[in-house]
């Protein structure tokens, strides 16, 4: 169980081909990197709050290999496993986010003004642009690893923190056990309520545990801006709206995390940050920026040209289906978003983002003009 | 205690001293019981008092749920077994599993031996109420494996369509499914298949492990309807059980197909005897014989199954403490399965019945399927006599109904005998 340091010292009795997983027939990161010498050299470490390797790399045992993705195959249990078990995360990082060395620095950049353009993005494609990030409290387990008490505490410090906005970011909290069945309706229609998750790679890591205890939904009046409260994240902070303003939606993004952020601070709590990995999450796919921006866009024509993943690969940016990480696109539509988290700012891969639809759109209405997109061809960023 | 504590330094292992020593415990010692005001930075695990880690079970309908206090919680949930395993990771399943439409489910499991015992305090009274009163305090559960005890158990095919019994059985010294590591797993399976290949006779038989599986004798488990899957149901994954699928899992049967053994699913082995028709006498003789066959195997390499007076065999799940064992067949009862009276008539005779499918299923048209309804405080013996008195009567009933006479429902049997 990833809960509790249990049973680690009893495992050290066995030796460590008696331990180790068979990865035959995996294809993840973690089963790329871990080898027995790594094992066997990490398998009597433990985090201070008694986060184990084979805690870390449970979810990606237990989960081979996915068809759409390359997954990841471990997750952190605190802040604290990415120093502990460096030896297996920092290769891990390093395929993930484009051979990012243990000696890189992280840059964070939330300064909205540094964004060029991207307020002009034609709605007529762009139906809808979203900004999403996470954060982690210092000093508290992560949603692999808590225990109820911490994630309530998590939940408590989140609410006060939240209540406190004004203006713009007012808003109201829902926590998902005590939801009424009205407030639910409305959460599902709105498109905001998450569920239990059903994803065997989250639930392999125990990150569904005690599921709806301590978890919620908060959204401001407008419905513009949202948080989530201990789902995979302690935080999922999140900026929306419909059409193609992602100017707006980066300044709503920037200027409301950082007063999550201030208030948090004020109560003697950070968030889990330093200048090498840069924001600290659960997963090593969401580290640096933890940032995923992008936006919802017509490209029927576009995404059916035989370049179009080169396009992207070129533009630094993924496709998705609308209906999130492991799904398919529906009638011509994708999500877009940036592809780098670590490496690069929040600003830059924004920059990223609305640079590579505005190219894009324009490369759709060329293909339905009949005329070719080849000069139009990005070269790699 | 003290017995099973000298047998687990018996076996043939290497047991380090560390290992006894429970992680709980030094925690306790360290923290005082309040929450430590960390300022950020510091390197210490959170500890909360037992209040502030209760789960919330107003929603709940399961055993651990209705006997789960604050009170009890408070005191196990520092405590741990001498591997290491806690309260929280045995009621784990129940918490996340607040309750299922068609049975209270238990809500909790035993990660090893020892589980029962040093959470007594919650295992005893769900042991109780899942058991129709069975006091683990003060009775004592009766084995008897001897098959020739039994009288009657050939039924008429018209009705009985096949005879099955199943039980588990643990490898004392290991840990079980929810707990047990992958190298605990690997030895388990190195252990029983060891055993079950110096079986002879109509027990011959051979090990399919399922991270080995050829497609063709995948095809061929699948139609003799042998092959277990992961497990989907969230109340044996949440538990931890199905970690590190399929690594250690497989199955044994004999070339006959009427002994088979199902290792490291949802305990070490379930082991199971069945054939078509009705000869339920023949399913238990043999299912006896193997399973002491079995036994004097692995005692011939130092190990033994996991058993005391108290709880007889020791299961993962407590619904299957003492014989673990479900005698039943599938029967046909086109006129009495639709006799008001049924319910009542099952009830006295402590029978249960299910669908075809298995215990979460409904009937399909008259075929059901009848078992015992009691497994701790009575021998493997008295239950499968039971199940073999009880269908009887019913096949009784529907011929009475079938020639227009009248049924009785029967005065109820005694439970604890």
């Amino acid at each position: 169980m990833p809960f509790g340091n249990t049973h680690n010292n009893f495992k050290l009795n066995y030796k460590v081909e008696e331990e180790f997983p068979d990865l035959a027939k995996h294809n993840n990161h973690m089963a790329k990197v871990l080898t027995k010498d790594i094992y066997a050299k990490l398998r009597d470490k433990q985090t201070p709050t008694g986060f184990t390797l084979d805690d870390v790399i449970q979810t990606g045992v237990d989960n081979p290999g996915h068809p759409y993705i390359m997954t990841v195959g471990c997750v952190a249990g605190d802040e604290e496993s990415y120093e502990v078990f460096k030896d297996l995360l920092d290769p891990i990082i390093s395929d993930r986010h484009g051979g990012y060395k243990a000696t890189d620095k992280h840059k964070t950049d939330l300064n909205f003004e540094n964004l060029k353009g991207g307020d002009d993005l034609d709605p007529n494609y762009v139906l809808s642009s979203r900004v999403r990030t996470g954060r982690s409290i210092k000093g508290y387990a992560l949603p692999p690893h808590n225990s109820r008490g911490e994630r309530r505490a998590v939940e408590k410090m989140s609410v006060e923190a939240l209540n406190v906005l004004e203006g713009e970011f007012k808003g109201k909290y829902y926590p998902l056990k005590s939801m009424t069945d009205a407030e639910q309706e409305q959460l599902i229609s709105d498109h905001f309520l998450f569920d239990k998750p059903v994803s065997p790679l989250l639930l392999a890591a125990g990150m569904a545990r005690d599921w709806p205890d301590g978890r919620g939904i908060w959204h401001n009046e407008n419905k513009t801006f949202l948080v989530w409260v201990n789902e995979e994240d302690h935080l999922r902070v999140i900026s929306m709206q419909q059409g193609g303003n992602m100017k707006e939606v980066f300044r709503r993004f920037c200027v409301g995390l950082q007063k999550i952020e201030e208030t948090f601070k004020k109560h003697n709590h950070g968030f889990m940050w330093n200048d090498h990995l840069g924001f600290v999450l659960t997963c090593p796919s969401n580290l640096g920026t933890g940032l995923r921006g992008g936006v919802h866009v017509k490209l029927p024509k576009l995404s059916t040209h035989a370049k179009f993943d080169e396009i992207l690969t070129r533009l630094r940016l993924q496709k998705r289906g609308t209906g999130g990480v492991d799904t398919a696109s529906v009638g011509g539509v994708f999500d877009i978003s940036n592809a780098d988290r670590l490496g690069s700012s929040e600003v830059e891969q924004v920059q990223c983002v609305v640079d590579g639809v505005k190219l894009m759109v324009e490369m759709e209405k060329k293909l339905e003009k009949g005329e070719s997109i080849d000069s139009m061809i990005p070269a790699q960023k | 205690m003290a017995g099973s504590f000298a047998r687990v330094l018996s076996s043939k292992r290497k047991v380090g001293i560390l290992s006894l020593v429970g992680a709980g415990s030094l925690t306790v010692g360290f923290f005082m019981n309040r929450e430590q005001h960390v300022s950020a930075g510091a390197h210490v695990r959170r500890i909360y008092p037992p209040s502030a880690e209760y789960p919330d079970l107003r929603k709940h309908n399961n055993c651990m749920a209705s006997h789960l206090t604050p009170a009890i919680y408070a005191k196990l949930v520092h405590k741990s077994t001498p591997n290491g395993y806690t309260l929280d990771e045995a009621i784990q399943t129940g918490v996340d599993n607040p309750g299922h439409p068609f049975i209270k489910t238990v809500g909790m499991v035993a990660g090893d031996e020892e589980s029962y015992e040093v959470f007594a305090d919650i295992f005893n009274p769900i042991i109780k109420e899942r058991h129709n009163g069975y006091d683990p305090c003060n009775m004592k559960h009766p084995t008897d494996l001897d098959s020739s005890k039994i009288r009657g158990g050939l039924f008429d095919e018209k009705y009985v369509l096949s005879s099955r019994v199943r039980t588990g059985r643990s490898i004392r010294g290991l840990s079980l499914p929810p707990a047990c590591t992958r190298a605990e797993r690997r030895e388990v399976e190195r252990v029983v298949i060891d055993a079950l290949g110096g079986l002879r006779g109509d027990l011959t038989g051979k090990y399919f492990s399922l991270t080995q599986l050829t497609d063709q004798e995948q095809q061929q488990l699948i139609d003799d309807h042998f092959l277990f899957d992961k497990p989907v149901s969230p109340l044996l994954t949440c538990s931890g059980m199905a970690r590190d699928w399929p690594d250690a899992r497989g199955i044994w049967h004999n070339n006959e197909k009427t002994f088979l053994v199902w290792i490291n699913e949802e305990d070490h082995t379930r082991v199971i005897s069945m054939e078509k028709g009705g000869n339920m006498k023949r399913v238990f003789e043999r299912f006896c014989r193997g399973l002491q066959e079995v036994e004097r195997l692995i005692q011939e390499k130092g190990w033994e199954f996991m058993w005391n007076e108290r709880l007889g065999y020791i299961l993962t799940c407590p619904s299957n403490l003492g014989t673990g064992l479900r005698a039943g067949v599938h029967v046909s009862l086109p006129r009495l399965c639709k006799d008001p009276r049924f319910a009542k008539i099952l009830d006295n005779l402590r029978l249960q019945k299910r669908g075809t499918g298995g215990v979460d299923t409904a009937a399909v048209g008259n075929t059901f399927d009848i078992s015992n309804l009691d497994r701790l405080g009575q021998s493997e013996v008295q239950l499968v006599q039971t199940v073999i008195d009880g269908v009887a009567y019913l096949i009784e009933c529907e011929k009475r109904l079938e020639k227009g006479q009248d049924i009785k429902i029967p005065a109820p049997i005694s439970q604890f005998k």
